[in-house]
């Protein structure tokens, strides 16, 4: 085997294991109010830490453009929902910033 | 009193339950928001030395998003495989965290499903199906999740055999992708509740204080990040009356 493989194997057990563990010890348990609550948060703060502050440097160099760029997806899916052109329209926008500047 | 159920005829409660059709929408833009990203892996792998077929197996064995990326840095970089494993372990322990929260809404009750759904748990495939329209379900998670599989694995390909055909300027707007996926998840939540926009900043500003100050590595820093500020929700929410969710089956 070469290095590769033992790379690639070893980084999907150790991504698998921590994604299956809670769906066999959390499923069909009852649990804690403050748990649940717990568990109730999480897709907030988990959005909150992916986006920020990662997507301001999402663009190497160009921190202007990127936060532009995601302005057009927050306002846009404010208004009218929805995630396709709220991707495509960021990319545009970006990539006008990128030509333009 | 029995029900029997009809793929086709949704049963009228309070809440939806999702389907296979609504599974299949919603895993669209995560197809698209994986494509571009996978395809500069794809040229990244391309150019670290491997292979097609290795690069392909890469995205299609480990399906990890930046821990490829960083992954496939470490490999051009000649780091051991061992403290790639490594690495790889913290920057995906947040999974852990967000598969515990889809675990208490799923209530999955087979092993399989929870092997083969588990599998698919990234950081977009969990967001989705935690602001989705509806009680999620198996059938709802699958295709929504093997959609952005097939937009991972296939942008990877992609990327390796046609991506540097790409202009510069096109690939660099392409890495906004992902976090507009995440901002279009975001912002209308707010029209919901206003803890969804609390918590989120808070977080956010949590990380960014944990990298910049502490220089906490990136996996630590929102794991980090997500614990104590769910924490902190728990008791500044202390006093709610909205538990809706009480689940039939």
């Amino acid at each position: 085997m070469n290095d590769t493989i033992i790379i690639i194997i070893g980084m999907m057990i150790v991504t698998y294991i921590p994604r299956i563990i809670p769906f066999f010890t959390f499923s069909g348990k009852h649990l804690p109010k403050k748990v649940e609550k717990f568990l109730e948060f999480v897709p907030y703060t988990a959005l909150g830490a992916l986006i920020i502050p990662g997507a301001i440097t999402s663009i190497p160099g160009e921190p202007v453009a990127s936060v532009i760029g995601l302005g057009f997806a927050a306002i846009y899916s404010y208004f009218k929902g929805g995630m396709i052109v709220s991707i495509i329209g960021s990319m545009a926008v970006v990539y006008l910033m990128l030509i333009v500047a | 009193m029995k029900v029997t159920t009809n793929e086709k005829i949704k049963i009228k409660s309070n809440i939806e339950t999702l389907t296979v059709y609504n599974g299949l929408i919603d895993g669209l833009p995560v197809c698209l928001g994986y494509f571009p990203i996978a395809m500069a892996f794809g040229m990244l792998s391309k150019g670290a030395g491997l292979g097609l077929y290795e690069s392909i197996a890469f995205s299609a064995i480990v399906f990890a998003g930046a821990a490829q990326f960083i992954g496939i840095s470490m490999i051009a970089l000649g780091v051991s495989p061992a403290e790639i494993i490594v690495t790889t372990l913290f920057l995906n322990f947040r999974h852990f965290l967000m598969s515990a929260s889809l675990a208490s809404k799923l209530k999955l009750k087979k092993p399989i499903a929870k092997l083969v759904i588990g599998f698919f748990v990234t950081d977009e495939s969990f967001s989705v199906a935690s602001f989705a329209k509806g009680k999620i379900t198996a059938k709802y998670m699958l295709p929504m999740e093997l959609l952005g599989y097939s937009g991972w694995v296939i942008g990877t390909g992609a990327g390796f055999l046609i991506g540097s055909i790409l202009p510069d300027k096109v690939q660099l707007s392409m890495n906004i992708g992902l976090y507009a996926m995440f901002t279009a998840l975001l912002v209308p939540e707010m029209k919901k509740t206003n803890k969804a926009i609390i918590l989120a900043v808070l977080s956010g500003i949590t990380n960014s204080m944990l990298r910049e100050l502490l220089y906490m590595p990136e996996g630590w820093s929102i794991v980090v990040s997500i614990i104590l500020v769910s924490i902190l929700g728990v008791f500044m929410y202390n006093t709610s009356k909205e538990s809706e969710e009480t689940n039939v089956e």
